[in-house]
């Protein structure tokens, strides 16, 4: 079993919704990625998103192209995200860890070489925002034979025809886009994502995480009544930039942040 | 990286194969290249532009209105010009422009942007996006927004804004919102990936005309399928000339939409030998260039696999050429597939030759034509005389160089 499917199982058998934050790796410094990494952990993450850096991010709004700017100004490549996974290990054996970014990256380093050096490095799994299942099939092959997960989106234009493929392609679990927009985008309808997680679940049999205009805790509140995981991206990302000055302050400061989403959810989830 | 080189090799098209050609498949895909790398909210609404287009395709009444469109309001069919004065000068092949400069916005781009607005209107969408680079497209895309009523909003890189504001004023004339792009490079790349952004959060009312042969299927099918009006007119009218086909074709290739146009009615022509023409810059050594099937390697950007212009760890880099029209990193899918298949060839000239054959062709011909045009022209320089006066060549003159007179001015060292 995979870690990832083993820490949703083991969240089951405890009642409680998982926290997935996400950050951009090398922002706003390569140095500050790892410690914030475990400083997330400590403050009740159940599973990390690590952003690879990518030069058109088409799916992400302004925070998280800001972010994605100021890692490649540091030059981080994905040699250098695997190289932060491999040094989070060995402090951390338990967390899962995706990556989640853009295809070309990927393919320049080559389908096998990637999965290979990812699962020796300790990652979990990877989400391909530009990659659906149609084009996806060498490459989910090619990272399942390396025991990674491939996470999938769904989003609210997604029929069930295509809901149905995505769940036999997906592992580890699949991420519910909430709005139709952008990373940091717009408000999230709470009635609106409870039914479309309802239909998701209807159809496939993996965890349904919810993400895209979780905000604060009174958002991720109402998410994690209805969703297997919260996922929280530019709320976090735009607190670092905020800090970006004052890099020694971002793991406290994030770790505050999600604790108190932490409290929130575990009070929705019960 | 999907790429089987012996499948490839398996599928080539041999020059005198007869095989009739009908890429892209189901999928979207040229061999290897094309298809739909884009985020799930995309697929679908994907799926209802590409099924609406079908029934467009199919539609007499749709095709009887757009034909209407070409011909009354875009000024079709082009001419097809016999460059006596240039041929003699060469000393070589005769050359026949196709006068896609005499269209109505001065370029080939409306083509294009009449189908799509039109396809729009069908599909009952009340807003227009549209990504520009030096502005051509987004004048095209304001220019039939506004005569059908259609809200319109252009990207634009803040770079490109500043270097072309001639042609921000006509799109703002024309009731479009030009929309500064700030993000990565601020230039055309950037521009499409704030539209995709836009399309994807306002997909319901909202229709995103792509100004060339790339992005996600059905794009670079359909937008070919618009522009090879030029290549249809090309073929008749130099047989009509000549009574035979011309022995080569060039255009211009920035993403590559008046050359696939072109070029698609004579694929299965295979004694017509065709030439796709790319940015070199400052030279292809120097890396200050445009040149992706000349000198990238395959990728996949803004949904599309394709040759691009990227660094050892995938990252798009920055493009140069002194025309904004070929400055973007990638090409459209078909191109790369023509590439590999061998029925066509790539190559690419310098800013310096391109400006030489622009001073050229307006000194012996009275036609001042596009920066884009001017790569194909160059090259025409290059390839006439080494063939014989009874041999035809077919450039496409893609687009007129008003739009142009402050680039070229400040080359030679005057401010307009």
């Amino acid at each position: 079993m995979s870690r990832i499917a083993k820490r949703f199982e083991q969240l089951k058998a405890r009642g409680r919704t998982a926290l997935v934050p996400f950050v951009t790796a090398g922002d706003p410094k390569p140095e500050t990625t790892v410690a914030l990494m475990h400083a997330m952990v400590a403050a009740g993450a159940d599973i990390i998103e690590l952003g690879v850096p990518f030069s058109d991010p088409m799916a992400d709004g302004p925070v998280i192209q800001r972010a994605t700017e100021r890692a490649l100004a540091n030059g981080v490549s994905l040699t250098h995200v695997l190289a932060m996974v491999r040094d989070f290990r060995e402090r951390d054996p338990e967390t899962p860890v995706v990556l989640m970014g853009y295809l070309n990256p990927i393919e320049v380093m080559g389908y096998a070489d990637f999965s290979e050096q990812a699962q020796a490095a300790g990652v979990d799994g990877a989400l391909i925002v530009d990659v659906p299942p149609e084009e996806g099939h060498e490459l989910v092959t090619t990272m399942k034979a390396h025991g990674l997960d491939l996470v999938y989106l769904l989003a609210p234009t997604s029929t069930e025809a295509r809901i149905a493929r995505i769940g036999e392609v997906a592992s580890g679990f699949v991420y519910y886009v909430s709005v139709k927009g952008v990373t940091g985008a717009g408000n999230l309808d709470a009635t609106d994502v409870a039914e479309h997680v309802a239909a998701i679940k209807s159809i496939i049999s993996l965890p349904v995480g919810v993400g895209f205009g979780i905000k604060d805790a009174e958002t991720a509140a109402r998410v994690a009544g209805v969703a297997d995981a919260v996922i929280v991206g530019s709320a976090i990302v735009g607190r670092i930039e905020s800090l970006a000055a004052t890099p020694e302050r971002i793991p406290g400061e994030i770790a505050d942040f999600l604790a108190g989403l932490r409290t929130a959810i575990d009070a929705a989830s019960v | 990286m999907a790429i089987n080189a012996d499948n490839r090799q398996a599928e080539r098209l041999e020059p005198g194969r007869t095989a009739t050609y009908d890429l892209p498949d189901a999928a979207g895909h040229f061999g290897p290249y094309g298809g739909m790398f884009v985020p799930e909210t995309l697929m679908h609404p994907l799926e209802e532009l590409r099924l609406a287009y079908e029934r467009c395709k199919a539609d007499p009444a749709f095709q009887a209105e757009m034909d209407a469109d070409l011909r009354d309001y875009v000024g079709r069919p082009s001419p097809l010009y016999h460059a006596e004065r240039w041929s003699r000068e060469l000393g070589g092949a005769q050359i026949y422009l196709k006068r896609e400069d005499l269209n109505h916005t001065g370029a080939h781009k409306v083509n294009n942007t009449i189908g799509q607005a039109l396809l729009a209107r069908r599909m009952g969408k009340t807003r227009i996006i549209a990504e520009t680079g030096a502005g051509q497209h987004g004048v095209a895309s304001a220019t039939v927004a506004a005569r059908l009523g259609l809200e319109c909003v252009v990207y634009m890189g803040e770079v490109d804004v500043a270097r072309q504001e001639a042609n921000v004023y006509r799109m703002r004339l024309l009731g479009a919102r030009v929309v500064p792009v700030t993000s990565g490079s601020r230039t055309l790349k950037d521009a499409l990936n704030e539209a995709m952004r836009d399309w994807v959060t306002n997909v319901d009312n909202t229709f995103y005309i792509i100004g060339t042969v790339a992005g996600p299927h059905p794009y670079p099918m359909m937008v070919r399928d618009f522009q090879t009006v030029i290549g249809r007119e090309a073929r008749a009218q130099i047989l009509e000339r000549t009574g035979r086909l011309p022995d080569a074709l060039i255009a211009c290739v920035g993403g590559g939409s008046n050359a696939i146009g072109l070029f698609y009615p004579f694929i299965e022509d295979r004694e017509v030998a065709i030439h796709g023409i790319e940015a070199a810059g400052e030279g292809i050594a120097t890396g200050h260039h445009a040149a992706p099937l000349t000198a990238g390697r395959p990728g996949v950007l803004h949904g599309n696999r394709t040759y691009l212009m990227e660094d050892a760890n995938g990252q798009i880099i920055e493009t140069h050429s002194i025309s904004a029209g070929l400055d973007y990193p990638g090409v459209g899918p078909e191109h790369a597939w023509l590439k590999d298949s061998g029925r066509a060839h790539y190559d690419a000239v310098t800013d310096d030759e391109a400006l030489a054959a622009f001073h050229h062709l307006t000194r012996t011909e009275g036609i001042i034509p596009a920066l884009e045009s001017s790569h194909a022209l160059a090259y025409a320089h290059k390839l006439a005389p080494t063939m014989r006066p009874d041999q035809s060549l077919l450039v496409n003159l893609s687009g007129r160089g008003d739009k142009d007179m402050h680039t070229v001015a400040r080359h030679d060292g005057l401010v307009l």
